[in-house]
């Protein structure tokens, strides 16, 4: 197996400890523009009678909608119903992207799913926590939140505050590393399909199988990732 | 590299993220999510005015059967009235002939009594002048002086008693 390396940039603008990965740069770009797009072309042409591309995009808002109902009342819910459905259709397009095509360019791994990276996926898991915390100080006051940690008893302070830290890394390396692990292994099913006759046909089959049930991991693990930020939301925000 | 991570593509991640998140709810999901209201909406509304129309149709329908009921009813009257009128009228018609043949009969027999009457007083003054003429025959033919004066002082004695 060939070992592909990434466009990683050092020390940028001079500053030692500041780097970019240029193909998550362009994933995300990529990801990003995709995502609009297929949202912006689905919501043209908005009838009362849904043809075609609506009932998709209809189909995803329910779906979506039924994730935050199933977490916390609508009344509260309707607010981040944008996060999750941009949480859900971000994640579940770049799970994909990963899965259907992998492009290197001299020697170095450009095109790939950007969740495949724990930097990406614990960025986004941490902003959900960080909005978490945000919206149960401004639905529930300060008063609440502080009491939160303490209850029900006092001591629990410290596993409520380990707590936290856990969902993010949780949140986070769980997607990443499906989608790597599914990556690592398509890669190496690539890998073995090129040895010769005999591995091709050995490599051929597996792959197709490991392609199909990568893209059900890609949707489960959305569809994980969306449903646990919004219940560690619900966490925070709701009213027990 | 700050503890393996990359803090750029960290940045850009949040930052196209967050963009993201602000245009497809502007531009696909809000109008989306409209359309979904609006649709709910309608539909909520057709339900209402067909709820009202239903109504309207029940108590339209209530209606006409009650005024085929009054119609029924004045028909019957119109024809019960038409009935009565009916037999009045024969009854006006046979009292009137029956009067009218009680006046003809009437005037029918005054004529008769007439025309008896008038017959009678012919044939009497017939009777009286054929008597007279009669008489005159019999008394030129057999009549005797004698016969003569006592006849005639039968008549004077018969005034003269009648005075």
């Amino acid at each position: 197996m060939m070992e592909y390396g990434a466009p990683i940039i050092e020390n940028v603008f001079g500053i030692s400890w500041l780097s970019v990965n240029l193909s998550n740069v362009l994933m995300i770009i990529v990801t990003s523009a995709i995502v609009f797009i297929l949202s912006v072309l689905g919501a043209r042409k908005l009838q009362m009678k849904p043809t075609g591309a609506q009932n998709v995009m209809e189909w995803v808002l329910d779906f979506v909608k039924g994730i935050v109902n199933d977490t916390m009342d609508w009344k509260t819910g309707k607010q981040f119903l944008p996060l999750a459905i941009t949480l859900f259709t971000f994640i579940l397009v770049g799970n994909m992207l990963g899965v259907i095509t992998t492009g290197v360019y001299d020697g170095e791994v450009w095109w790939t799913s950007p969740t495949a990276n724990p930097g990406i996926t614990l960025t986004l898991s941490s902003m959900v926590i960080i909005l978490s915390h945000y919206y149960g100080i401004k639905l529930r006051g300060t008063g609440h939140y502080i009491k939160s940690y303490f209850t029900p008893v006092w001591f629990l302070f410290p596993i409520k505050l380990i707590e936290e830290f856990a969902n993010t890394l949780t949140l986070g390396l769980r997607l990443f590393g499906n989608i790597f692990a599914g990556g690592v292994l398509l890669a190496l099913l690539v890998t073995l399909t090129t040895t010769g006759p005999i591995g091709f046909i050995g490599g051929a089959i597996p792959f197709l199988a490991w392609q199909g049930f990568s893209v059900f991991i890609g949707g489960i693990q959305a569809f994980i990732f969306t449903i646990l930020s919004m219940v560690y939301i619900a966490h925070k925000v709701t009213v027990d | 590299m700050l503890g393996g991570f990359h803090l750029i593509d960290m940045a850009v991640m949040l930052f196209f993220f967050l963009i993201l998140v602000y245009l497809v709810s502007k531009f696909a999901w809000g109008p989306v999510m409209n359309m979904m209201q609006e649709r709910e909406e309608y539909v909520a509304n057709e339900i209402d005015a067909a709820e009202a129309s239903r109504k309207e149709a029940e108590k339209a329908s209530a209606e006409a059967l009650e005024r085929l009921t009054q119609t029924k009813q004045e028909a019957q009257k119109i024809i019960e009235d038409a009935k009565s009128a009916g037999v009045k009228q024969e009854q006006d018609i046979i009292a009137s002939a029956q009067k009218e043949a009680e006046r003809i009969k009437l005037s029918a027999q005054e004529e008769i009594q007439n025309e008896k009457d008038k017959a009678l007083q012919a044939l009497q003054e017939k009777v009286a002048s054929l008597s007279v003429l009669i008489a005159s025959k019999v008394i030129e033919k057999e009549i005797s002086a004698q016969d003569q004066d006592k006849l005639i002082s039968d008549y004077i004695k018969e005034v003269g008693e009648e005075r």
